[in-house]
């Protein structure tokens, strides 16, 4: 009887190990595929941390640093690492020549000039861990940044208020009414989804720029955005339909009209959902490059982040970490907004793309 | 219902013919009323900003004309669309780049956002909640940012991708390496990596498909012997089809407008060799670079008929494959 308890929790024992072998080998599989997914980005932190001559040394070490110097004799020399009988010495290159060149020893610069035969070229610099901090704010006054983040903000903001309320609109008229065609209606809205924007593009640009002389301002971006659009409508539907009727018939008993059971029970009820769809398009018009390229052509003042970075990115391609310190400035807010109210927007996905 | 599956049950449920639509009465008039004002915006929206330029766009396909000198149009009937089927070689070319990378980027990014949502739903996972979030965030780097970045990490030189590759075994690094945005055999993958930083969207909706799977059917196959790829295969990927196939048509119509990564990177030039010359980039150049507005109209009216198509053959071919649950079919 003993025996077979003890074979049982042996058994129990084994399972245990097994289960903990799965567990750390599926958690460590999913770590590793993060690391690999995420890497680019921890390339792009310690990358725009660093001199513009480490982003283009190879051979320059993975961590921000700086080539060391010495200074002597009034003068300021790179310190490189120099193979000697006495093993690798770090010395300051004084005097370059072809065949043999002369070094200092920082340690010891009262021994004078050290002859040393041999290609300096060859040879690796000394570096020193130095974090450049600076990169940042000359990223930011060199592109002007305050400029873009006010045009992007200000355009993401307006259109979210005009798209999210016309949106709201729409989708309360789908899901509670009935009207005549509303099946083909609501077809010919979700239609627009995969409907490819330039179909319409050419006579509305036309129709902007040469009637209307809007060319170099926001307001052909604007303006239909004040319309709605169809995923918005489609996720606030679906939303609307979930909040029982008892709450609208019981606002109309007490002699609330459609539009004032609309604005009084119902929005307060769809916070999340309005939430998820304000967010949504913030995100949408904070990425936005096709409109604003083709209708601010000509008006750099105008630029949104996206333009602007992307003029940038011409202009200073060599400025690697000045690049990349702006391409990192550029996605704090969507990442700190996006954190902060993750649950929302995760939810808010999920409906438009499953059964629910 | 996710957005899709509800057009093909929309059909029939409740719609009236044209004459009961006249012959409402009393309540149901003032309620139809009613839901017409409140759909008016995206209506109004829809007639001034999709209805009326789509039927502008294939007027202006008829006339040769450009934006600086609308008084010069010139009637050309059918001119522009034979000159872009069958004389201007640019339209298959650039037609043919956008399709191989399609044919590329599409499984890779479907695939993947599929495995990882298994990966993520496994109940051995450790740390689900922060690890998901992690997977997401990627997603929410601003697609510029994600350009900008991934084209120095992918530098030959001094890139952390090939001194990965090489720490794995593999000679990456140097001009002798893997130049991934200057050789046009790596370029189409280069962006298809770009691109997974933009799956965030569909790992979730695999992830919440994958939530609903009801555990008695993969009980019920481990009963019957099957083991867990054979679980995955029979029972995980035929539940979540509705969910790729939603994936599968938001990508392809994303595809075809595809143009933001070869604008930002070579600014429209196709390099290396042509190879990122995208339908979309040709368009942008004929329309808003020459400002030919009949032939940009004509090009733009041939990528929505290309989409249609495709999308008409998704559906039609979705009910052979596509599983919806509660539904016979």
């Amino acid at each position: 009887m003993a025996q077979k308890k003890k074979n049982l929790s042996d058994y129990e024992i084994a399972r245990q190990r097994r289960d903990l072998l799965v567990r750390a080998s599926i958690t460590l599989l999913a770590l590793i595929l993060l690391s690999v997914y995420l890497m680019p980005l921890i390339y792009g932190v310690v990358t725009s941390l660093k001199t513009k001559a480490q982003t283009s040394d190879p051979a320059a070490p993975l961590f921000p640093s700086v080539a060391v110097s010495f200074d002597y004799e009034d003068d300021t020399y790179d310190v490189l690492q120099v193979p000697t009988e006495s093993g690798i010495q770090e010395w300051a290159l004084v005097k370059k020549g072809r065949r043999a060149s002369q070094f200092i020893d920082p340690n010891n610069p009262a021994a004078g000039l050290i002859e040393w035969e041999g290609n300096w070229r060859a040879l690796a610099t000394v570096y020193e861990p130095s974090i450049q901090w600076d990169n940042y704010p000359q990223a930011w006054n060199t592109i002007d940044f305050a400029r873009l983040l006010f045009n992007t903000l200000v355009y993401a903001i307006v259109t979210m208020v005009g798209t999210v309320t016309a949106s709201a609109f729409t989708a309360y008229g789908f899901a509670r009414f009935n009207f005549p065609f509303k099946n083909v209606l609501f077809m010919m809205l979700i239609g627009t989804i995969v409907l490819p924007p330039a179909v319409t593009l050419v006579p509305t640009y036309a129709f902007f720029v040469n009637v209307l002389g809007w060319g170099g301002t926001w307001l052909p971006l604007i303006v239909p955005a004040m319309f709605g659009n169809a995923y918005n409508v489609f996720l606030l539907r679906q939303y609307f339909l979930t909040i029982p009727r008892e709450m609208e018939e019981a606002a109309e008993i007490d002699g609330a009209g459609k539009l004032r059971t609309f604005v009084s029970v119902i929005l307060p009820q769809a916070v999340p959902a309005l939430t998820a769809v304000s967010l949504f398009h913030f995100f949408f018009a904070w990425n936005d490059f096709f409109g604003p390229l083709i209708y601010l052509a000509g008006n750099r003042d105008a630029n949104p982040i996206t333009v602007g970075l992307t003029e940038f990115n011409g202009l200073y391609s060599t400025e690697t970490q000045l690049i990349l310190a702006a391409a990192i400035i550029s996605m704090i807010l969507p990442l700190t907004i996006f954190f902060l109210a993750q649950r929302v927007f995760i939810q808010g996905i999920v409906i438009t793309g499953v059964d629910k | 219902m996710d957005m899709f599956s509800e057009l093909s049950t929309a059909r029939g449920q409740g719609s009236r013919s044209l004459r009961a639509a006249f012959r409402l009465v009393g309540a149901e008039r003032a309620e139809a009323k009613w839901g017409l004002a409140f759909i008016s915006p995206w209506l109004i929206g829809f007639a001034l900003f999709y209805f009326v330029p789509m039927v502008v766009s294939l007027g202006f396909s008829a006339f040769d004309f450009t934006l600086s000198a609308p008084e010069e149009a010139r009637f050309v009937g059918l001119q522009n669309w034979t000159r872009m089927l069958f004389e201007d070689p640019k339209t298959w070319e650039t037609l043919f780049v956008t399709f191989k990378f399609a044919i590329i980027s599409l499984p890779i990014g479907m695939i993947s956002a599929f495995l990882l949502a298994v990966l993520l739903n496994s109940q051995h996972l450790i740390g689900k909640n922060v690890l998901r979030t992690l997977f997401y965030a990627p997603t929410m780097v601003p697609l510029i940012a994600a350009i900008l970045i991934w084209s120095r990490v992918m530098n030959p030189h001094t890139g952390w991708l090939n001194q990965m590759i090489e720490i794995v075994g593999i000679p990456a690094v140097g001009m002798d390496g893997l130049r991934w945005l200057d050789d046009p055999n790596l370029i189409y993958l280069a962006y298809t990596f770009i691109g997974l930083w933009g799956i965030g969207n569909a790992i979730l909706i695999n992830l919440a498909s994958l939530q609903g799977v009801p555990t008695e059917l993969y009980e019920a196959a481990s009963i019957d012997g099957a083991g867990w790829l054979r679980q995955l295969w029979s029972v995980t990927v035929p539940m979540v089809t509705p969910v790729i196939f939603y994936n599968l048509i938001l990508s392809v119509v994303g595809l075809l407008q595809y143009f933001m990564v070869p604008f930002v990177l070579n600014l429209g030039t196709g390099y290396p060799e042509g190879t990122t010359n995208f339908y979309m980039v040709y368009f942008y150049k004929q329309a808003f670079s020459f400002q030919n507005m009949g032939y940009g109209a004509t090009l733009a009216w041939f990528m929505f008929v290309i989409g249609l198509a495709i999308t008409i053959f998704l559906f039609a071919t979705g009910r052979y494959w596509v599983y919806y649950a509660g539904e016979s079919r």
